[in-house]
């Protein structure tokens, strides 16, 4: 069976420097697979081109086996690839609703934007992700770090995505909350999604996902299943940039 | 845990449940201010209907282009140029209805399609204009700031070379009911308007109203939204009673029934009523507010003016998007251009001089935050309000011209601080 969704080949250069070098990653259905890396190893550079955000120089990208075409952030959403990212790409001065649905706006029969009925889905998806959320008519920048969050993981959750990919999801939540996108990870898993997951945090990698895939200068230096692989391997493989039988 | 409703809603004393933006509560009470120490100033002759219809009309073309600064500079741009545009296509227009049309292509002085060729054309021009420049600064990325400098300079003198500097006038007829006291709709009509606004308002609110009890969502105790519909319908009735009052003098009366081969009955009195500015004015902030709160071209300017990467991100062109809001000011100031020129009844070189720092002005003083992504429509059209009363309020008592340009300066800067202050105790950014 082909994956779910298959990078092959990655390229791309900014000014000179090749931030991503010919990089094959691919994801299962229910599968998690982690992007462990430096910062500036190219993790989140590889996953924005996924994610539409950049073009790459070369290489290609099939979606349940099928070559995708992936040139801007629309494309992406048609082929159901949902991205989470590091900055949280929410605008702040609007309110949940019309974050969730910025660029999907649901409009009612003149054309105008429908915002009773767009809150009223936010209310039920929020009910479901994150039930202690009520603060709906403020602006997202009245909002807690781990509220920010379960709206943008709701906006990736509500429009059906087949393909997530969190960029640093827990980086600015407290434990409570880092728990909280845990067991939602674990949830969306067992849906049938694939799931990219950037993160700096080795442990909590080796806890959340199936396999991880390290990074460094742009190159990839090995995926490995977790169980096979200790804490210590892949930090030397992201400090070394060298497998772990191959260490000296 | 169990179900209970959430008790945030329950402890609320009268005036909270109104629920009523105390920002334009805050600029409500300034103007009034405003208003009252003019008016004691000058013995009461500031608050007058003669005063108040003069304000209303001197302050549609600002306001007018304000409404559009409210998007440029959400979208955290600025825009330099709108008092030079307004020139360009001030001129374009009195050319056209004077010269081009009846010379050029034998229309003649007078014919009845020559002021509506001419404004479609002026709006096309403003339009295109408006559009160039978004281009520039989103498609070529050159900060909005040096495109319409540059435009600034570019513009203006557009005009000047259209005209070669002349005044050009009288303009047509009917273009110049567009100006104020040229056509207003006297004092059935204004009436007419004014119930129908009433009837409009207070269906918005039922409506939605109802919407939000169809989906289950808490509402204002009614008493609460019958107080707001009160005090709607009481604020446009009594607008257009105060218009109403302001009568046609009898000597101007006297001369327009000469003019029609008549006599003048005795005791004869007819008001001015509402003016077709203040109407196209009233039409511009319908449309301008509903294009910021629903649809989805505004909900994608205030993103972007939130947080252009996440707009970018969530799939909206923000090219583009600078491109249309550009395009809109140009339309607003080809509209405040026939507004102007039709006040005037010409068109002169000077026009729209320095009307960039007013409708600039008009906008941050009616609380459109120039780090963007927050501004309101009826904020940019009272805050014009405010520098108008304050400037004629001030020419009325009679202060120096210096003195004058330096309390609109020191109050513009006051306005921001304020609201700076204000955000910052309401936990705004």
């Amino acid at each position: 069976m082909a994956p779910l969704c298959e990078m092959r080949d990655i390229s791309i250069s900014f000014g000179g420097v090749r931030a991503v070098d010919g990089v094959s990653i691919h994801v299962n259905p229910g599968e998690v697979v982690g992007l462990l890396g430096h910062n500036g190893a190219g993790k989140s550079t590889l996953i924005k081109i996924l994610s539409g955000a950049y073009k790459a120089d070369g290489g290609e990208i099939y979606v349940e086996g099928q070559k995708a075409n992936i040139t801007s952030p629309r494309d992406a959403r048609r082929y159901n690839i949902e991205t989470i990212y590091q900055t949280l790409a929410l605008a702040d001065n609007l309110d949940a609703a019309s974050n969730l649905f910025l660029g999907r706006e649901l409009t009612n029969w003149m054309g105008f934007v429908d915002d009773d009925r767009m809150e009223a889905e936010t209310r039920k998806i929020m009910a479901r992700l994150n039930p202690n959320f009520k603060k709906l008519k403020e602006p997202v920048s009245a909002l807690s770090g781990g509220q920010r969050q379960s709206v943008a993981i709701a906006r990736a959750v509500y429009f059906n995505a087949k393909i997530l990919i969190m960029d640093e999801p827990t980086a600015a939540l407290g434990v409570h909350e880092t728990q909280m996108v845990a067991e939602l990870i674990q949830e969306l898993k067992k849906q049938g999604l694939g799931i990219f997951l950037i993160s700096h945090d080795t442990r909590e990698m080796l806890e959340l996902c199936d396999r991880v895939s390290v990074m460094k200068n742009g190159q990839l230096i090995g995926t490995e299943r977790v169980e096979d692989v200790t804490e210590d391997d892949i930090l030397s493989m992201i400090i070394m940039g060298k497998k772990p039988d191959q260490a000296a | 845990m169990t179900d209970v409703p959430a008790p945030q809603n329950t402890k609320r004393t009268g005036f909270q449940a109104l629920e009523v933006d105390t920002r334009l509560l805050g600029m409500i009470g300034a103007f009034l201010v405003i208003c009252i120490c003019f008016n004691v100033l000058t013995d009461g002759r500031f608050l007058t209907p003669r005063n108040i219809f003069n304000l209303t009309i001197q302050t549609v073309s600002v306001a007018i282009m304000a409404t559009g600064m409210v998007f440029v500079i959400v979208t955290r741009h600025i825009d330099l140029a709108v008092g030079a545009l307004l020139a360009t296509c001030s001129a374009f227009m009195a050319m056209l209805q004077t010269r081009y049309l009846p010379d050029l292509f034998g229309l003649g002085l007078g014919h009845p399609l020559t002021p509506w060729i001419t404004i479609i054309a002026g709006l096309a021009v403003g339009t295109l204009i408006g559009a160039f420049q978004g281009w520039l600064v989103g498609y070529l990325a050159i900060p909005a700031f040096i495109v319409t400098l540059g435009g600034l300079l570019v513009w203006r003198n557009v005009a000047w070379y259209q005209t070669s500097g002349q005044t050009i006038g009288p303009l047509d007829t009917t273009f110049m009911k567009f100006g104020g006291i040229n056509g207003t709709l006297g004092e059935t009509w204004s009436w007419i308007f004014g119930v129908l606004a009433v009837i409009w308002a207070l269906y918005a609110l039922w409506s939605a109203r109802r919407a939000k009890l169809a989906h289950g969502f808490p509402v204002k105790p009614a008493w609460a939204e019958t107080t707001i519909g009160g005090i709607i319908a009481v604020g446009i009735l009594g607008f257009i009673a105060i218009l109403n009052a302001y009568e046609i003098p009898s000597r101007r009366l006297e001369r327009m029934f000469e003019a029609r081969g008549e006599v003048m009955p005795e005791g004869f009195t007819a008001s001015y009523g509402l003016p077709i500015s203040v109407l196209l004015l009233i039409a511009v902030a319908v449309v301008m507010t509903l294009i910021a709160q629903r649809t989805r071209l505004g909900r994608y300017i205030f993103a972007t003016g939130g947080n252009p990467d996440a707009a970018e991100l969530s799939g909206i062109n923000t090219r583009m998007l600078t491109v249309k809001v550009f395009a809109l000011m140009g339309a607003l100031c080809a509209i405040s251009a026939v507004v102007a020129s039709a006040r005037l009844t010409n068109h002169s070189n000077d026009i729209g001089t320095l009307d960039e720092l007013r409708v600039i002005a008009a906008a941050v003083i009616g609380g459109t935050a120039l780090a963007g992504g927050i501004g309101t429509i009826y904020g940019a059209i009272l805050g014009a309000l405010i520098m108008q009363s304050l400037q004629s309020g001030m020419a009325m008592v009679g202060v120096d011209a210096p003195l004058q340009n330096i309390v609109v300066g020191t109050v513009l800067v006051a306005a921001v601080l304020i609201d700076t202050i204000y955000r910052k105790k309401t936990g705004g950014r």
